[in-house]
């Protein structure tokens, strides 16, 4: 089962991206006309059905997020794609809106119907602001044709979609920091509630989606065959976009089954590891992710097994490091990420960061006593438990399973004060 | 009340427990408040009852029953059956770790700071008993920014809570400071890192009310002052802002409210003051050239409506964001600053004492003053007319300083001549109360009848725009009145673009007057200052003498010195000018 397969990627390379009739003779904008033809609830109950969960990294069910947002009472809904993809080693939604933007385009159209949208918003990563181009061509055309704009399909229903770039920032992958980013405010994260499902962008209620799970949507609708529903390994039912990256012979991004081992993705789709070498150690879901050892190759690629092997899908990103690489500098190479990378409002976060990297530097320094490592530990777990936002709470996920997993690179030899 | 009551009941109530025990709080409450309600104070430092919630700084984490986080108590909602634990020992290490992380990111040098054993990091610690640092130090040491009279800030005292920039933004609707940078970087600072007065600030002190810490402080004279009083050649006489009896109390364990004239009367004295005057008398020489000046606009056709000038926060506003209504500000000065005029003009003659050997000091509840006393026109012949303001903080540090038992001091009278004041002059420290004080007077001189009652409802109580309509023999004239600059604003476009309804405008910066002054004591409240503005009521309704114009010592004054309102000696040192401000940049 090392093959990948196209589902998402079906449309990759079939038709030419900058033209919305080439989308349309390969049945571009059919699963718009099916979706305004059918009950909102059949869509949700259909996405539910599969158990398509949020392709973000926080793995909520779509289908349930979108019958929610529909049931919100509010004028002018909003319907957000984001394309932050932040997380380090994630580029598969870079991959979806490269070779397939109309299938974007299309499914945020199918979103707005469904959960009763005026606006889409695409917020996208400064650093893929060489799409932009591409995606505002797209969205125009899909507006000439009809698409967008008021009355759509002679359904009587309105939607457009503005496209704004970030400004750089990781933390606004983080909803409430992406929707202040949108709103002209610097991309720092809010308390919650009020929940952006009820005051969203500009305080309308807001429907926040990944890429990919937008994407997956067309796709479905038009699978009669039921060739979603034929892939996967239990709860985790369909395809999944990973990028895999790191000491490996074929980085990239693939489309697989759930239930692929991580040892058929790391040696049969990314050619495995340079020089066969052995591993250090592999990061799933980008630099919030956890890590875990060569043990885990043998693992199948779903959320289930992954939470069960101390590890989660996250972003769907995978980092492979061999061992020339110490956990330690790999470490400190994650850390320095997130002491430039969290906003500083919350005590948590903007301090705790400031100290693990403290530590970790000591640890290289071979200055670190056990009352350091026993003082980095209780950060990190202040951390995760109160900090403002996911950055906060995710950020130490990488540090924290790396203890489970290496015990001994933190048994320093230094007394306990 | 009974619709209160009835609105109450309404409210759907929820069942929780805290800590196991049970209680019954209205939907919508958080934890904190419900906690509260059990006497449990959950431990906050960005939390401001009076702000909308941030909760930036998680020190009030808790620990709620199914829920794998800890959870803000701050913004966290109650719900049914909801579980929570304030003192498990993960709530508690989780504390006591964030309050070890800000002090590492702190400048603890308690010792000298001016608000040592008035700070909420300080209070924390030990509450929590923390006896030592676990972590090394990593704030940046920088020097304070002591740039303008009236505001000092010490960024490595700043624990980035948010509440400055809060008080600026949604009390003032100024948002002369906000965040800036990102991670450890990030600062609480001004626009491009000017200095606060070349910013849009207009050095109300809001900000330095609410800092948890010493980041945000007073500019100190204290140290003047004393230097003053140890001075056998000069004579040092004080006036008392009218809102400092009313707040003063507050720091030595008195009900927030408590009215301690007499007291503060006498400690003044016992510093060495040689002579306690009251601000109240200024305040009704305000209202004699202000209420002249409104009924010579009115009768002759002057720029309408016209507009306050007693709070030197608005007079900087109005400079500085509405350059073009200067015309419609009262040329008058403030009450501290006639005072201050009389008392380096009248008083030393009156006296036999040199001017040169007068050291003038007033206590206001206001950062502003500062500013104020220093700007040049308010002087003559090099002088300066006030020479030292002391807010009611630095009042607070003197008394704690020569060591008086406040609440034990026998009450005494002001000194005379200039410690005669009116109950008009009393209200001057409230919202509403110019406009009342002012009305009073202006009704009696325009109608030529005797008030048959002397209170303005209209234009009492702490709604943010109050309004009026009253008929001055036969000429309808409609007032208004706003407290804090965000209400100002409402009020100002429309004067701007010549849409204003109004003949009369009163706007004091501060919320609810000066009694929530930006100088007031620390704990300063929105619950406070309703006690607060209560008691000024309460001293005007007690006095024998309630209009401005009916103080004897001001007839005095006019008779033997000044002449009429407006006019001569009254305007040359009476009245001022203003400027427009440019700011450092205009988008």
């Amino acid at each position: 089962m090392t093959e990948p397969v196209h589902f998402l990627t079906k449309n990759f390379g079939r038709y030419d991206t900058s033209s919305i009739g080439s989308y349309m003779r390969i049945g571009g904008f059919e699963a718009l006309r099916k979706a305004v033809n059918t009950d909102p609830k059949e869509i949700t109950d259909l996405i539910s059905s599969v158990k398509v969960r949020g392709r973000g990294g926080a793995e909520y069910e779509l289908g349930r997020k979108w019958s929610q947002a529909r049931a919100v009472v509010g004028e002018r809904k909003v319907v957000i794609c984001n394309a932050d993809e932040g997380e380090t080693t994630t580029f598969k939604d870079r991959e979806l809106i490269e070779h397939d933007p109309f299938n974007l385009i299309e499914a945020m159209i199918i979103a707005g119907y469904v959960v009763g949208a005026t606006d889409g918003y695409i917020y996208m990563r400064a650093e893929y602001a060489c799409f932009r181009p591409l995606l505002l061509n797209a969205i125009r055309q899909a507006k000439n044709y009809g698409f967008l704009g008021t009355n759509i399909l002679g359904k009587g229903f309105d939607f457009n979609i503005h496209l704004y770039s970030g400004a750089g920032a990781y933390v606004c992958g983080e909803g409430t920091a992406l929707i202040r980013s949108i709103e002209g405010k610097a991309g720092r994260p809010r308390m919650k509630p009020p929940f952006i499902k009820v005051s969203g962008v500009f305080a309308r209620p807001t429907c926040l989606n990944n890429v990919e799970s937008l994407s997956i949507v067309p796709h479905l609708l038009m699978d009669e065959e039921g060739f979603y529903a034929s892939c996967g390994k239990g709860d985790s039912i369909g395809t999944k976009m990973i990028s895999v990256a790191g000491n490996v012979n074929h980085p990239g991004a693939f489309e697989i089954p759930f239930g692929m081992t991580i040892r058929e993705i790391i040696d049969g789709l990314a050619g495995g590891v340079q020089r066969g070498r052995a591993i250090r150690l592999i990061q799933f879901g980008g630099a919030s992710g956890k890590v875990a050892d060569a043990s885990i190759l043998d693992t199948p690629y779903t959320y289930e097994d992954l939470r069960a092997a101390g590890v989660m899908v996250g972003s769907g990103a995978m980092l492979v490091i061999d061992e020339r690489t110490s956990v330690l500098d790999f470490l400190r190479m994650n850390q320095e990420f997130f002491s430039e990378e969290s906003c500083g409002q919350c005590t948590p976060c903007r301090e705790g960061n400031l100290h693990i990297k403290i530590i970790l530097d000591k640890m290289a320094a071979g200055t670190a006593t056990r009352t350091d490592i026993a003082i980095m530990m209780k950060i990190a777990r202040v951390m995760s438990m109160s900090s403002l936002c996911g950055l906060g709470e995710t950020a130490q996920n990488t540090l924290r399973s790396a203890m489970r997993v290496f015990p001994e690179v933190f048994e320093v030899g230094g007394p306990v004060a | 009340m009974s619709n209160e009551q009835q609105s109450q009941k309404e409210i759907p109530m929820v069942h929780l427990t805290i800590n196991n025990i049970p209680l019954e709080v209205p939907k919508g409450t958080k934890i904190m408040q419900a906690a509260q309600k059990l006497g449990i104070d959950i431990p906050h430092l960005c939390y401001h009852e009076d702000q909308r919630i941030k909760a930036h700084c998680r020190l009030c984490s808790v620990e709620v029953v199914g829920k794998r986080r800890l959870l803000a108590a701050c913004s966290t909602e109650v719900w049914e059956g909801m579980e929570v634990h304030t003192d498990t020992q993960i709530v508690r290490d989780t504390q006591v770790s964030l309050l070890q992380l800000m002090l590492a990111n702190h400048h603890k040098d308690c010792l000298s700071c001016p608000r040592n054993q008035n700070c909420d990091l300080q209070r924390l610690c030990s509450r929590f008993n923390i006896q030592h640092s676990s972590l090394p130090s990593v704030y940046k040491e920088q020097p304070r920014i002591v740039t303008n009279p009236a505001i000092v800030r010490d960024p490595s005292k700043c624990i980035r809570c948010g509440r400055c920039i809060r008080a600026c933004k949604d009390v003032q609707g100024i948002a002369a400071l906000t965040y800036a940078g990102r991670s450890s970087d990030i600062v609480v600072t001004t626009a491009y890192n000017k200095p606060m007065e070349q910013t849009d600030c207009i050095l109300c002190g809001q900000c330095s009310l609410v800092c948890p810490t010493g980041a945000i402080v007073e500019k100190d004279d204290t140290e003047k002052v004393l230097d003053a009083l140890q001075d056998p050649k000069k004579h040092v006489i004080v006036q008392v802002a009218p809102s400092v009896r009313v707040a003063l109390g507050d720091a030595f364990g008195m009900e927030p409210g408590a009215i301690v004239t007499g007291q503060m009367v006498t400690a003044l004295r016992l510093l060495g003051f040689d002579k306690v005057f009251d601000t109240n008398f200024g305040a009704d020489l305000t209202i004699m050239e202000e209420g002249a000046e409104f009924m010579d606009r009115l009768q002759h056709g002057g720029v309408l409506p016209m507009l306050t000038s007693c709070s030197p926060g608005w007079v900087n506003y109005v400079e500085k964001h509405f350059g073009d209504c200067i015309p419609h500000l009262s040329s008058a000065k403030s009450p501290m600053s006639m005072f201050g005029a009389i008392a380096k003009t009248y008083y030393p003659q009156q006296a036999g004492i040199d001017v040169h050997d007068i050291v003038t000091v007033s206590i206001m509840p206001c950062t502003a003053k500062k500013y104020e006393a220093a700007r040049k026109e308010m002087g003559r012949d090099g002088m300066q007319d006030v020479d030292i303001v002391l807010t009611t903080r630095e009042l607070i540090k003197l008394i704690k300083y020569v060591g008086l038992s406040f609440d034990h001091l026998p009450e005494t009278e002001f000194d005379s001549p200039l410690g005669t004041a009116s109950g008009a002059g009393a209200i001057f420290g409230t919202t509403g109360g110019v406009m009342e004080a002012a009305l009073r007077t202006v009704c009696e001189k325009m109608t030529g009848k005797t008030l048959e009652r002397l209170d303005f409802d209209d234009v009492r109580g702490v709604k943010g725009i109050k309004e009026c309509t009253l008929d001055l023999g036969g000429r309808k004239v409609r007032v208004a009145v706003a407290h804090t600059l965000r209400n100002a604003r409402i009020l100002m476009e429309q004067v701007q673009n010549g849409t204003s309804p109004y003949d009369f405008i009163e706007v004091m910066a501060c919320p609810g007057g000066c009694i929530g002054g930006g100088g007031q004591p620390i704990g300063t409240t929105n619950a406070v200052r309703r006690k607060r503005m209560a008691a000024l009521y309460e001293i005007d309704r007690q006095l024998p003498i309630r209009k401005s114009h009916e103080n004897p010592v001001i007839q005095v004054l006019y008779r033997d010195f000044l002449g009429e309102p407006l006019k001569g000696k009254a305007h040359e040192l009476l009245h001022t000018t203003y400027q427009r401000v440019k700011k450092e940049y205009e988008f």
